[in-house]
């Protein structure tokens, strides 16, 4: 099969692989119809997430037909179209069993801290991804959903992460009736983050970021106020003063671990790899929440130390709360609302690249080229 | 205002914006958010208790802060080579110590380098302008978009080229050194 594979540090081609086998017998085996390339991807593409092996292929947002079921299969046969959330998860474990399937204790012998994550580097459990014709998918009973008759299928690829996790962020915020919310990032995430925050009442939705084709974007898509960081002095004041000193009642980090805006921070993470990542929006949520308020943290950071400014966030008695989003928990309530018109999650699709031109498409979204906001990979297009 | 008891008015009240803004509110009950509370009684349609275990094919490295091989793990890229070994000195260090870490990313660092001189060996040799995808820089006119968006991106990215060759300079330089410490000494009548 053809696969895309990591050759190093901004490096990828794509190369013939043996097509996955099944591996436990709760396995199947996925052929892709149509993945996405994630902005989290970018931090893997750039070497920034510890134990990723060159040969290792991408890819957590995918749709596809199943191709194949292990012996104890019930839920799924051959055939069927699936969505698989991004989130490996064994359905019974201690965290399972509570809801937190972002959080499986069974599926990542790598690493405790983390679950299992398709086609995020060994540290998150040694599983090739989707951006690839067949991938394997573990626990075919509990993770995969039928895609429903009336689902479009780029509707459903962005449902197995970009939207679930936005929207899980808005709720990590606790937004009451009237709450100021600040979305940091305008990537898909943070368009979902902020479309959703209206959903759960916002009395105003600010999005910051440092590039005006997405925040003209932002301002389309989810109604957002939109602020350039790099056209303002200083953020945090900003924030302070459009808020008459009070500060937002919810930030949302929907960067992770490249963030911009303050050099140092930059190069000392993204490019030297000396901290986790990046926490610059970070700092700038908690400088620019209110005393009392809420930080959620969606954006994705590596196992390494970061330099939060985490006296100002316990002096202001901050709640920050945070997980990667256990996205079948999402899944009944934005179905109703992708039904219902609420949400239209392929809006944000700016690009289809066919698999053999993926190197390209990663240079793409990475760079920001051509007003990029989600590209997906299509496996079947040569 | 922050000084006084009231909280600062937004410009559109509640009614407003659920005239205006689709959806506006159909979430608000904040106890009928999917996520909440935090920690359920979740139906997931495992029919196990304790999943039936995976075979591994062979040693399968594991953090130590497992108790054992979790029941199902991925079998992609098995450890290799000098990355390998390194990589598995790092699995005897918790997660918790920065050793665990940072010994993975420097496993990282070799196995770019083994897998470069690997593909070098094989016939396929890698491809930087095909691997970076740079070309995508000149169709649809593309480079001309990074410009007029008030990036702040473009501030460090001569940096990031400086970085990005530097080590391939190094490379350059210790190879320089070393073929001329090897190479015989000239003598000049």
């Amino acid at each position: 099969m053809r696969a895309m594979v990591y050759r190093g540090p901004g490096r990828i081609r794509v190369e013939e692989k043996d097509i996955p086998q099944i591996e436990h017998p709760n396995d199947a085996i996925v052929r892709v119809t149509c993945a996405a390339i994630c902005g989290s991807d970018l931090h893997l593409y750039h070497g920034m997430m510890p134990d990723l092996r060159v040969g290792h292929t991408f890819g957590h947002e995918f749709v596809g037909t199943v191709h194949e079921v292990g012996s104890s299969v019930q839920s799924l046969s051959a055939g069927d179209r699936v969505l698989v959330p991004f989130n490996i998860f064994c359905g019974s474990c201690f965290f399972c069993a509570r809801g937190l399937y972002s959080n499986c204790h069974n599926v990542n012998p790598n690493a405790s801290a983390i679950g299992g994550i398709y086609g995020y580097s060994h540290t998150c459990g040694g599983y090739d991804g989707g951006q690839a014709e067949f991938v394997r998918v573990p626990f075919a009973d509990v993770g995969p959903s039928k895609i429903p008759e009336w689902m479009d299928e780029e509707d459903a690829v962005l449902l197995t992460d970009a939207l679930p996790t936005g929207y899980f962020g808005a709720q990590l915020g606790e937004i009451r009736e009237g709450d100021v919310v600040v979305v940091f990032g305008a990537g898909p995430v943070g368009l979902f983050a902020a479309k959703s925050a209206w959903l759960m009442g916002a009395g105003r939705v600010i999005v910051v970021d440092h590039i005006d084709y997405r925040l003209e974007f932002a301002r389309r898509f989810a109604h957002a106020e939109i602020i350039n960081f790099t056209q303002v002095d200083d953020i945090v004041q900003w924030v302070k003063e459009t808020t008459d000193f009070l500060g937002a009642d919810v930030c949302i980090e929907a960067v992770g671990a490249e963030a911009d805006g303050a050099l140092f921070q930059h190069i000392t993470s993204a490019k030297l790899k000396l901290q986790g990542g990046s926490p610059v929006a970070l700092n700038w949520c908690i400088d620019s929440a209110r005393k009392g308020g809420n930080v959620s943290v969606v954006g994705a950071f590596g196992p390494l130390f970061s330099a939060v400014k985490f006296g100002d966030a316990m002096n202001k008695g901050l709640t920050i709360r945070t997980n990667q989003c256990p996205v079948k928990r999402q899944w009944p309530r934005l179905f109703e609302h992708v039904k219902n018109g609420v949400l239209k999650p392929s809006d944000v699709v700016t690009h289809r690249i066919p698999l053999d031109e993926i190197a390209e498409g990663y240079h793409l979204m990475s760079n920001k080229l051509d007003g990029c906001i989600k590209p997906l990979v299509i496996p079947t297009a040569h | 205002m922050a000084y006084t008891r009231e909280k600062p008015r937004n410009a559109r009240d509640s009614e407003e914006l659920r005239r205006t803004i689709p959806g506006w509110g159909v979430d608000l009950n904040a106890t009928d958010r999917p996520s909440y509370p935090k920690e359920i009684q979740a139906e997931t349609g495992a029919h196990w208790d304790f999943p039936e275990r995976q075979r591994p094919h062979g040693p399968r490295e594991k953090s130590t802060e497992h108790k054992f091989l979790t029941p199902v793990f991925g079998t992609a890229q098995p450890l290799r080579g000098v990355s390998g070994m390194i990589r598995r000195y790092a699995y005897t260090y918790s997660e918790g110590q920065t050793a665990h870490w940072l010994l993975l990313i420097a496993g990282d660092r070799v196995d770019v380098l083994e897998s470069r001189i690997e593909a070098l060996l094989s016939g396929r040799p890698d491809n930087p302008i095909a691997e970076t995808g740079v070309l995508r820089e000149f169709k649809g006119g593309a480079f001309r978009t990074r410009f007029g968006q008030h990036r702040a991106d473009l501030t460090h990215q001569p940096i990031d080229l400086v970085l990005w060759a530097a080590p391939y300079a190094a490379i350059a330089a210790g190879a320089y050194l070393l073929a001329k410490g090897l190479a015989p000494s000239r003598r000049t009548a």
